[in-house]
């Protein structure tokens, strides 16, 4: 397992640093970061699977301005890193993997606020020179920040990893509830925080409701015929 | 936007076009805007990050006062959604080489804040984002594999992102203080309306294949879970105002699993 940390700890910090400051193109996103996590340890469709139901989760949480919510991208590395080290999928393994990135997606979001803290105390500290419009104030507080930010997801991802690996091998070793039902109550769980989610933000649509049961006629059509 | 923020001022050392190499450093640095995000000046210092190539063109260049000046004011407070913002770089960028007054530029700053904020956060969160996830999601549930998954989701939504960071970009520095106009393009009018509906329609798709995908096959666990997901998200809207649904999300699976190790 501790071979795995420094690869887990890098990407950790690259996709932490996607979810805000560079350059916030989504690869931080669950669908990607625990898909990613699964290749580092050679099984994507692993990471894909606990991706695709933190994702569900995810769509609750939208980066609206100030707002503060979980960090995504180091939690989602560390529920797909889990995961795909258990390939073979055992009972308790994507519930578990599931509550490690929920549980890291927590402390991210704390740990990003108070980053946001931490700038708001470093620029503080440069205000003379950023008020005499010093050229290598502005540029040296913009990289502090965003290494920063790169250090918090490492660190993050590596402590998260590092403390919920073990714990879910032991999980595991005395899982009682069959394979089954344990991810079908993973998937209502995520599937109703994505629906309640879908509500929140299409509600206030003229028409979204009928294009919704619309779509979910459509997809439960193609369930019935595979 | 207030009339005076948009009024016509005279251009003293005004330019028509800005260097390749100066456009594309805007372009790089805007993917970084939120790298020193604070809850002091927000995304202020940002700003002046971006703009700073552009404002190396001012007579006298990086040692002048007015480089100085204009780049003290530039990284001062501002608000905005990070794409949209690109269309305050572009016009700041714009108003700064024009020789514009400090206190238009002042009053414009203030007055762009709201609308890039509200309008961004209606597109790209609320918009674009859930559509392109729930879209890949619904690949996903299709049978689609990691990199067909990924590639739809990054692949679409970068193509609106990038597409959205240059348009603003390029739309800011053409109208500079008179931006205001532009800001009534349809896409970003109807646009947000149109994703809406379309988003709704992928989450109806995508929800039923993606649990069915995770579950495996079996239709009456299929039934019972959708029937499950339906009371959940009932009870989840009606907690709304007291609990966030990922966080009610841990607490049943860390519930699930204590059951599950003891039983």
């Amino acid at each position: 397992m501790w071979i795995d940390l420094l690869p887990v700890a890098l990407l950790g910090g690259l996709l932490g640093l996607d979810t805000v400051s560079f350059p916030q193109a989504m690869v931080s996103r669950p669908l990607v970061a625990a898909t990613l996590a699964g290749t580092l340890f050679g099984h994507a469709v692993s990471g894909l699977l606990v991706g695709a139901a933190l994702e569900l989760v995810a769509l609750d949480t939208l980066p609206f301005g100030a707002s503060r919510y979980p960090e995504w991208g180091a939690a989602s590395v560390v529920g797909g890193a889990i995961f795909a080290t258990h390939p073979s999928h055992p009972p308790g393994a994507m519930e578990m993997s599931m509550v490690a990135a929920l549980a890291t997606a927590w402390i991210g979001g704390w740990t990003m606020v108070k980053l946001r803290e931490r700038n708001a105390v470093w620029a503080a500290r440069r205000r003379e020179a950023l008020d005499a419009g010093a050229r290598g104030a502005v540029i040296e507080l913009q990289l502090l920040g965003m290494t920063a930010d790169f250090a918090r997801g490492a660190l993050l991802a590596l402590l998260a990893y590092a403390a919920f690996a073990p714990l879910t091998t032991a999980a595991i070793g005395t899982w009682g509830t069959d394979a089954r039902i344990s991810r079908a109550v993973v998937v209502t769980v995520a599937a109703s925080v994505a629906a309640s989610a879908a509500w929140k933000i299409f509600h206030g649509v003229t028409g979204a409701r009928w294009y919704f049961i619309g779509g979910l006629a459509l997809g439960l059509a193609m369930l019935a015929v595979e | 936007m207030s009339a005076s923020a948009i009024a016509p001022a005279p251009r003293p050392h005004g330019r028509a076009t800005l260097p390749l190499r100066t456009r594309l450093a805007m372009f790089l640095r805007l993917l970084a805007m939120q790298g020193s995000w604070n809850y002091e000046s927000l995304i202020g210092n940002g700003v002046g990050f971006c703009v700073e190539p552009a404002l190396r063109l001012l007579p006298g260049g990086v040692h002048s006062r007015e480089f100085k000046e204009a780049l003290a004011r530039e990284s001062r407070y501002f608000n905005a959604h990070p794409y949209l913002a690109a269309v305050a770089v572009g016009a700041l960028a714009r108003a700064e080489l024009d020789g514009e007054s400090p206190e238009r530029i002042e009053r414009f700053r203030t007055a762009l804040c709201g609308p890039l904020g509200s309008v961004g956060d209606r597109l790209v969160w609320a918009g674009w984002l859930p559509f392109c996830s729930l879209l890949a999601l619904a690949v996903f549930g299709l049978g689609g594999g990691p990199v067909l998954v990924i590639a739809v989701f990054l692949g679409g939504y970068n193509a609106g992102h990038f597409a959205l960071r240059l348009w603003g970009l390029r739309t800011g520095w053409n109208n500079g203080l008179h931006v205001a106009s532009a800001l009534g393009h349809p896409v970003l009018r109807r646009g947000p309306h149109l994703i809406s509906r379309i988003a709704a329609l992928a989450t109806g798709i995508a929800i039923p294949l993606a649990l069915h995908r995770v579950i495996g096959p079996g239709r009456v666990l299929i039934g019972g879970v959708l029937i499950a997901v339906v009371l959940g998200a009932l009870l989840i809207v009606r907690l709304h105002q007291r609990i966030e649904g990922w966080r009610l999300a841990l607490a049943a699976l860390v519930a699930f699993a204590l059951f599950s190790v003891a039983h």
